[in-house]
């Protein structure tokens, strides 16, 4: 399984997604944003945490615009899988390839903190190691994670299975309590919290380990 | 454009005295031009120059085996093995932090992350110790929101982990904030770069953002007291942009590899001028500017704006000439600016072209080497009156007061604005004692922490400066690391009173010894003078940063109390209640002396928990709140009760040194008295944790109730 990791300049969770591929078995490549193509043997392409360009106007709007995220948005149309934690879920709205649009948080502070998260589906590679409910704690860090979606379209993503996600106990403000959602043909997820921060004992907690094994399998098996 | 003439207004408003005028004409023969003076009071002002500190500073100890590099650098540098370094400092930014809170402290984080990845190192940790004034005081809040996010807003963007620190209150920080900045990288031993320049007629190189007008005089502000018109000082604050730092670290490490960088240089107080002039000094050689090469941002500067502009996010480094294609492409890559500006010089001189006028034409040595240097005056802090008469105070009654106050409360408010996590390496998040990040694809780790009792150091100079360097040992002994140096913020009032001064030097002296018979030594360091408001100081505050090692992460002392361990206290507890917590929260009392500190028994105690770590579950450091606090925090940490034999007053409240707390279970703890009873550690049992209520002798409450009181305690100092 091939992973690689965009790395707009002003990531700084690249490194941090990198190894949680490979811990799960992935080989994984770093893509610079000025590249105009993916290599195309990817099988998922991650879109890390950070800061893409700053985000002193709103986050991920400027990585919407760069090169690579243009070969990003075939890649995902031609049906490719996809992750984008925090910031790259910041950038994966921002390109339309997710619903919906993430706000300043509701305090209006920057948050880190580990949180529960509940799992509200499974079937999709991102989520078949979970069971349907399961609580599990995962590190949020973010300034604007205050997902926000019509009524309508809470209700479709809804209806079509295509929350990830939910806070236990709402930290930001996010529409539905949404802490992740994925796309219509279950092959791209985007999240706040940070997964590959909680994939090693050292982290203190290891439910994100599930997510990245999870994934690799079924790509490796399909 | 026409400069100003010199007068003696001028002059003055350049901070420059009389004398020291004088001594400027006596160096260049002549008058100088307006560039040219300011120049000179870039140099030579306190916050660059250490004119009043530098006595003093040269008496610390610096060296040991493990030390790569000391003081004069960016950074220190210690050694940890395995062909690495941790490269660190502490700088404060207190000045520009009062005026513009947000973006004086991030501009602090800017800085000295700088430092950091100057030297080659990237950066793995940051901490902040802060100091505001009394609660209730109308700028308190103010400045609190504005310090903590102005600090989230750059660590946070530029990604590293913030991993501890300090916040305290007290009056005497009404008019001067404190906000010390520590940040630490990881560098390879055979990759470090310095400041030296070498080699004639090199290329200097300009890197980074461009240069504006802002921060124009910042150094010079920085060494003056305060008074009624410091609004009008907000112009001379920085604003830092973060996702450029990104970049030019990214950049900086990059162009590293290459094989380009002579000597690198970041632009911190003084910008362009201070880095030129150390390159140069350092490498014995002379620098000449074309100010009209350097990238601007702003329109029609002129030479003494570009000269003293303290714009962020700017290095000055000294090329391979061959290299340059090489190095330039490094730079685009990360769109950021990379212009020659001018070149080594053979001679003593320090020449600034602007558009082909010569602007400054100075000797460059005598710059920083003949920068005014003073034995000031200064007078022995006088010993305390000793301590009268403490009531005795209802065990529960006193805790709950200590606690419930923003001193002493929890202080998740302030480290969850900070990603403290990013990285992925972070083992051992803020909140209790030190913090500890992990060697990258290693088993190792490096923990972090910084302290200072600013009451301890009032009242009693020395023993005040020992105990800070005592406790950040201490806290760093308690998850299980070695100790391994030390950087030092010196935080002080007006060095021309010989009260202060003597403060100063008082604190000096404690901090030399201590760090000599710990063998932590100051490897760097920053000294901020003139905190005073219309005249008041504040408490002296020398804050000590400090780095230890864990060879093994197996070796790390980071577990939780459980129901049934045994509570034990290492080191001797006689019940010291002199400037103690307690007074000073629940008698509002600041008298007594502050706390002898036995460095024999600090060294033989610290060494006795490493030694026998797989005894221990869980320990911690007793220091402000004495036994009381400290066994609190342990059962809050472990969501089990305490039960504590005594309710006496001094022994559950005094802060003797040279103390742990330690939970363990019952054999364990027979085991670790007869290892203690060996080498005649006093050692003893002083409770148990168990059930869901703290009892101290008779008095008792609800475990749940006081960490409501404990977890909200904060609050009122920033709603």
């Amino acid at each position: 399984m091939k992973a690689g990791v965009i790395v707009f300049p002003g990531s700084n969770c690249d490194r941090d997604l990198a190894v949680a591929f490979e811990r799960a078995g992935a080989q994984v490549s770093m893509i610079w944003h000025k590249e105009t193509e993916l290599p195309d043997d990817l099988d998922i392409v991650g879109i890390p945490g950070g800061f893409s360009f700053g985000d002193y106007l709103r986050c991920g709007a400027i990585a919407a615009q760069s090169p690579i995220t243009r070969s990003l948005i075939r890649h995902t149309e031609r049906g490719g899988y996809a992750m984008g934690i925090c910031n790259g879920f910041q950038v994966l709205t921002e390109t339309g390839i997710l619903p919906g649009a993430l706000m300043r948080n509701a305090n209006l502070k920057f948050i880190c903190k580990p949180i529960e998260l509940k799992v509200e589906n499974t079937d999709c590679a991102f989520l078949s190691g979970y069971s349907q409910g399961q609580e599990i704690t995962v590190p949020i860090a973010h300034h604007d994670g205050n997902y926000n979606v019509t009524d309508e379209k809470l209700a479709q993503l809804r209806d079509e299975g295509r929350i990830a996600f939910t806070y236990c106990d709402n930290p930001n403000g996010s529409t539905g309590d949404i802490a992740g959602v994925i796309s219509k043909n279950r092959r791209v997820l985007g999240m706040m919290p940070h997964p590959e921060r909680c994939v090693d004992d050292r982290h203190g907690g290891t439910d994100g380990v599930a997510m990245f094994r999870s994934l690799v399998d079924s790509v490796v098996a399909a | 454009m026409q400069e100003p003439k010199i007068t003696e207004d001028l002059i003055s408003a350049h901070g420059l005295k009389p004398d020291e005028y004088d001594l400027l004409l006596e160096i260049i023969g002549r008058e100088p031009t307006f560039t040219e003076l300011g120049i000179f009071s870039a140099m030579w002002n306190e916050h660059c120059s250490y004119k009043s500190s530098k006595k003093w500073l040269r008496t610390l100890p610096t060296e040991g085996p493990q030390v790569i590099c000391g003081p004069g650098e960016n950074a220190g540098i210690v050694d940890i093995g395995d062909g690495q370094a941790v490269v660190f400092k502490m700088e404060s930014h207190n000045h520009p932090s009062y005026i513009e809170p947000y973006q004086g402290a991030a501009t602090g984080v800017g800085g000295i992350l700088r430092d950091v990845f100057t030297m080659g190192a990237r950066p793995i940790a940051a901490m902040n110790s802060l100091s505001f004034g009394e609660i209730d005081h109308p700028k308190t809040k103010q400045l609190v929101n504005g310090v903590v996010e102005g600090i989230g807003g750059y660590g946070n963007c530029f990604g590293v982990p913030n991993v501890g620190g300090e916040v305290r209150f007290h009056p005497a920080y009404n008019g001067n904030c404190l906000v010390n900045a520590f940040a630490a990288g990881l560098a390879d031993t055979d990759k470090i770069f310095y400041s030296a320049a070498s080699g004639v007629g090199m290329p200097v190189v300009y890197l980074g953002a461009k240069t504006g007008r802002d921060g124009v005089g910042g150094a010079t502000m920085a060494s003056a007291e305060f008074d009624d018109t410091i609004e009008d000082k907000r112009p001379t604050v920085q604003v830092g942009d973060p996702f450029t730092e990104k970049r030019l670290m990214e950049a900086t490490l990059e162009l590293m590899q290459t094989g380009a960088v002579i000597s690198i240089q970041d632009m911190g107080a003084a910008g362009l001028t201070c880095s030129a002039v150390e390159m140069g000094d350092k490498g014995g050689l002379g620098v000449k500017l074309n100010l009209e090469d350097v990238p601007q941002r702003e329109d029609n500067m002129t030479a003494y704006e570009m000269m003293l502009s303290e714009s962020q996010e700017r290095m000055l480094m000294v090329l391979k000439p061959e290299k340059e294609a090489e190095a330039r492409a490094v730079f685009e890559k990360w769109d950021l600016d990379f212009a020659i500006v001018g070149e080594t010089l053979a001679e003593d001189r320090f020449l600034i072209m602007h558009n082909g006028e010569v602007k400054a034409d100075l000797p460059l040595s005598p710059l920083s080497g003949r920068a005014p240097e003073y034995d000031r005056p200064w007078v022995e802090t006088p010993a305390v009156e000793p301590l009268s008469d403490v009531p005795e105070i209802d065990a529960i009654d006193g805790l709950k007061a200590l606690i419930g106050s923003p001193n002493y409360a929890a202080r998740q408010w302030v480290y969850e604005q900070y990603d403290h996590m990013v990285m992925a390496d972070t083992v051992r998040a803020p909140g209790l004692g030190a913090g500890i990040v992990r060697v990258h694809g290693t088993d190792k780790a490096i923990a972090f922490t910084s302290d200072v009792t600013p009451r301890y150091v009032m009242a009693n100079p020395f023993e005040g400066g020992k105990q800070a360097v005592a406790e950040a040992y201490r806290n760093l002994t308690a998850v299980g690391a070695k100790p391994l140096a030390t950087t030092d913020n010196l935080n002080f009032g007006n060095p021309e009173k010989p009260e202060i001064m003597g403060q100063l030097v008082g604190a000096i002296k404690g901090i030399g010894e201590a760090v000599a018979a710990l063998d932590v030594p100051i490897v760097s360091g920053n000294v901020s003078l003139y905190n005073e408001t219309d005249g008041q100081g504040i408490l002296p505050t020398p804050t000590i940063g400090a780095v230890g090692l864990l060879d093994s992460l197996d070796d790390m002392i980071d577990g939780v109390a459980r129901d049934g361990h045994v509570a034990m206290v290492i080191g001797e507890t006689t019940g010291h209640l002199g400037q103690s917590a307690l007074l000073a929260e629940v008698f509002n009392r600041e008298d007594g002396d502050a706390p002898q500190v036995d460095l024999a028994a600090e060294k033989k105690h610290g060494d006795f928990i490493r030694a026998n770590r797989e005894l221990i579950k869980a320990c911690s450091d007793l220091s402000d709140g004495g036994l009381a606090i400290a066994a609190f925090e342990m059962a809050e940490a472990g969501g089990v009760g305490v039960s504590l034999d005594t309710a006496d007053t001094p022994t559950l409240f005094g802060e003797d040194q040279a103390r742990y707390l330690v939970a363990c279970n019952f054999d364990q703890a027979e085991a670790l008295m007869i290892e203690a009873g060996k080498l005649g550690i006093p050692i003893a049992s002083v409770g148990r944790f168990t059930g869901d209520t703290v009892k101290m002798g008779g008095s008792e409450a609800p475990l749940d109730e006081l960490a409501q009181i404990f977890r909200t305690g904060f609050d009122q100092a920033h709603r």
